[in-house]
């Protein structure tokens, strides 16, 4: 078999090919056949790295070397040096913050060091689109073990034993799912791997599907034999070309190797596995509305019970999972449910994929054990908040879950514990927000988007989600009134209880957990008609500082609508009429000559 | 591609896991051939040339062959450090294929230090 002395694995996860990743593989390869090193180098295009901040990001093996922010007009200079000449090329390393000392392993770098990897065992390491690297990683072995060494119930009984629970938001165990769907009736069962992916900032599933889809096969072939079913389906978003590329291949390949279709392996069991592009709505990633949207219908959900285990797909008893799921089903299988269980917390076990994203110096995709604090993640992986700002909340759960204020930043991440805190764990987005950030105008962006992605199937959630938006929307607008907080409390309580389905169910949450954390800030709109953020545009006004301003004439220069007036070298004017405060001229003055002042209309 | 039985995907396996050793970064000794503008111009392109042919052919994959810059003895290039954990670096001079292929046989795979070629025990001290 070929051997390469040096191995170069270069990221293309979506992230990198949009910093121009496939440009940079082209030119190491013009550069390594120009210095003759196309059969000493190879190089191995991989899914997301997760350090998507840094991207484009190169990792050259055995040394483990770790370049970052890669530009084509680099490649030259570091091909001839390291890759020809031997000298890593210092320059293009990683440092934490300007001035500081350069890390040139990836290991040594903090952003990695803390993260365990299970669901995304394989990612940076292997070339997706090549099932033999997920092979030589001891890919398949585990689905071997399970079709040749198992009983369905001796496997169902191990991924009890894990404790694993459901990555797709509500955390139902996944062993006690298998089971249910195992025990109904029906001699044709469907299983669906979920890969719809609707949050906003959220590309836990997509990563996983980009860098090694072949996990997520392998768990579901694992998964079928558990349950009894010979089909299934993977449900990807259809603004995921990448993703559904890559596991369109690695589904043909595995057909080609004999690991999926008719007698895998000689096993006698046959499992067919088939790709849907989903539906294009938030929604459709809710599990009924899903299997609607399968069958070819429009993707609203409908009523449970029954539940899918019992009436699924075309009727038929189904079971579905999360991408993550299934991508840590192998391992359990591989090393036990033992072992999995001794990761994480009392009753939520294992690892967490998170994107970690918002105001966050080093954001990107990262994996943790479960029960790793909030500060953990925000500060030792996250490297902390930018530019000196102070940390005000960080949103779990995506659009429909919850944000967490600094007091409980030391909250270990479980199920259990982010749902006490009036969050969700959801399916694993983090947006850190810092003091720069107004709470209700954070409400109103997830009552927004969840008002466009409610399918109006039924009133509580179609106007219920109207009404809150247009009371938050008044309350930014300086126009809230005393009793709106009690309003919007009771509308959330009936939305809860009156919605079909979770996207009602839990669209109060934004709003509830910004109520009881940041109280005073909604005060501050209502009765003082005061944004303490400076965020809400109808409640700031600009204003120039006579004393500080030097007449530089840049905010003149910026200023969209001529609002800013002034001879050079004289305090400028600022004309408040005809500002629209797009805040342009506070960014560029270099004298903080320009405030932006909380309007008071007591 | 004929279908997979379980012993075969069990062969496959063990032959691909070889060919991505290399990015363990672990390995049973690391060979590191000096590049630098010297040792290039005295032919260590041949050198790793030969060493990667030696290792393809004895189907050697745990062995980490890097390079490196100027070791600061031009005179004596082509030159390649060869490390084995637990053990102190060799350093290696004036080479020629012919030696490579003889520190291969003695030194790499039989523990033997070829003192014959031998430059001195030790890679380079940085103060
Ligand atoms: C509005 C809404 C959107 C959802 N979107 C997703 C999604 O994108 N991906 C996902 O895995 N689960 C999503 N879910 C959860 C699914 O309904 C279902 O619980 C999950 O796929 C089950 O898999 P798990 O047990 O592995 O978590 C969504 C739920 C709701 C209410
Ligand atoms: S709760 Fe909302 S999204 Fe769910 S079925 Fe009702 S209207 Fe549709
Ligand atoms: S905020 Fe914008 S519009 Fe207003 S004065 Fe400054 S630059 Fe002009």
């Amino acid at each position: 078999m070929k051997r390469y002395r040096t191995h170069l694995l270069l990221c293309t996860g979506t992230a990198c090919v949009s910093n121009n990743a496939f440009n940079i593989k082209k030119s190491l390869e013009i550069e390594i056949k120009k210095h003759n090193l196309e059969n000493e180098v190879l190089i191995v295009p991989t899914g997301c790295n997760g350090f998507c901040e840094r991207g484009p990001i190169l990792v050259v093996q055995p040394d483990g070397i770790f370049y970052q922010q890669l530009k084509e007009s680099d490649i030259p200079y570091l091909v001839e040096e390291h890759f020809l000449k031997g000298r890593p090329v210092k320059k293009l390393m990683y440092t934490p913050s300007k001035g500081e000392e350069v890390i040139p392993k990836m290991m040594d770098i903090e952003f990695f060091k803390h993260q365990i990897l299970i669901a995304l065992r394989n990612r940076g390491r292997i070339d997706p689109e090549e099932i033999e690297e997920y092979i030589a990683n001891d890919g398949y072995q585990s689905m071997g073990k399970a079709l040749f060494e198992m009983t369905p119930e001796e496997i169902i009984n191990e991924v009890k034993i894990s404790g694993l629970r459901g990555r797709g938001g509500a955390g139902f165990p996944t062993g006690r799912k298998w089971e249910l769907c195992r025990a109904s009736k029906g001699d044709v069962k469907y299983i669906i791997c979920n890969a719809d992916e609707g949050d906003p900032g959220a590309y836990m599933d997509r990563s996983i599907l980009e860098a090694d889809p072949h996990s997520v096969i392998e768990g579901m072939v694992i998964g079928a034999k558990a349950i009894g079913a010979h089909k299934g389906f993977v449900y990807v978003r259809d603004e995921y070309p990448l993703a559904l590329k890559r596991i369109s291949i690695a589904v043909e390949k595995a057909k080609d190797y004999g690991l999926l279709g008719e007698d895998i392996l000689g096993s006698g069991f046959d499992f067919d596995l088939k790709i849907v592009r989903g539906g294009g709505a938030f929604v459709c990633g809710e599990e009924t509305a899903l299997m609607q949207s399968i069958e070819g219908k429009v993707g609203r959900p409908t009523p449970r019970p029954p539940y899918p285990a019992q009436k699924g797909l075309w009727g038929k008893p189904t079971n579905i999972n999360n991408v993550e799921t299934w991508a840590n089903i192998p391992v359990i299988i591989a090393r036990g449910g033992d072992w999995f269980s001794r990761i994480g917390t009392e009753t939520s076990k294992g690892t967490k994929v998170f994107s970690l994203v918002g105001k966050v110096n080093n954001t990107g995709l990262v994996e943790v054990p479960m029960g790793i604090t909030l500060r953990e993640i925000i500060y030792n992986i996250g490297g902390g908040i930018p530019n000196g700002k102070k940390f005000k909340a960080v949103q779990t759960g995506g659009p429909s879950g919850g944000c967490i204020p600094e007091e409980l930043i030391d909250l270990p991440v479980d199920y259990e514990q982010l749902t006490k805190a009036g969050a969700i764990m959801g399916s694993g987005g983090l947006i850190v927000m810092d003091e720069d950030t107004c709470m209700v105008d954070v409400a109103k962006y997830f009552v927004s988007f969840l008002e466009d992605e409610s399918c109006g199937k039924c009133v509580p959630c179609r106007s219920g989600i109207r009404r809150m938006r247009e009371i938050l929307t008044r309350i930014t607008q300086g126009k809230g009134k005393e009793g709106d907080i009690e309003l919007l409390e009771e509308l959330a309580e009936t939305i809860k209880k009156a919605s079909l389905c979770g996207l009602g169910q839990t669209a109060p949450n934004p709003v509830l957990s910004t109520i009881r954390y940041f109280r005073d800030e909604y005060e501050a709109h209502i009765k003082k008609k005061r944004c303490p953020a400076l965020v809400c545009k109808d409640l700031i006004i600009y204003r120039i500082i006579p004393e500080k301003c030097t007449g530089c004439r840049r905010c003149v220069q910026v200023c969209p609508t001529g609002a800013i007036t002034g001879p050079k070298a004289q305090p400028h004017n600022l004309d408040a009429s005809k500002c629209i405060k797009c805040g342009a001229c506070y960014e560029v003055c270099r004298f903080d000559a320009i405030a932006g002042d909380a309007i008071y209309m007591e | 591609m004929p279908k997979l039985t379980l012993d075969e995907l069990k062969a496959l396996r063990d032959k691909a896991k070889e060919s991505i050793k290399t990015r363990d970064g672990k390995g049973r000794a690391k060979i590191i051939v000096h590049m630098g503008t010297c040792g290039i111009a005295s032919g260590a392109r041949n050198i790793m040339n030969s060493l990667l042919k030696e290792l393809e052919e004895r189907n050697i994959t745990d062995v980490i062959v890097t390079t490196s810059g100027c070791a600061g003895l031009c005179s004596h290039e082509p030159m390649m450090t060869v490390e084995i954990p637990g053990k102190p670096p060799v350093k290696y001079i004036d080479l020629t294929e012919d030696k490579v292929k003889k520190i291969m046989v003695e030194h790499i795979l039989g523990g033997n230090i070829v003192v014959d070629y031998a430059l001195a025990f030790g890679s380079e001290t940085v103060y």
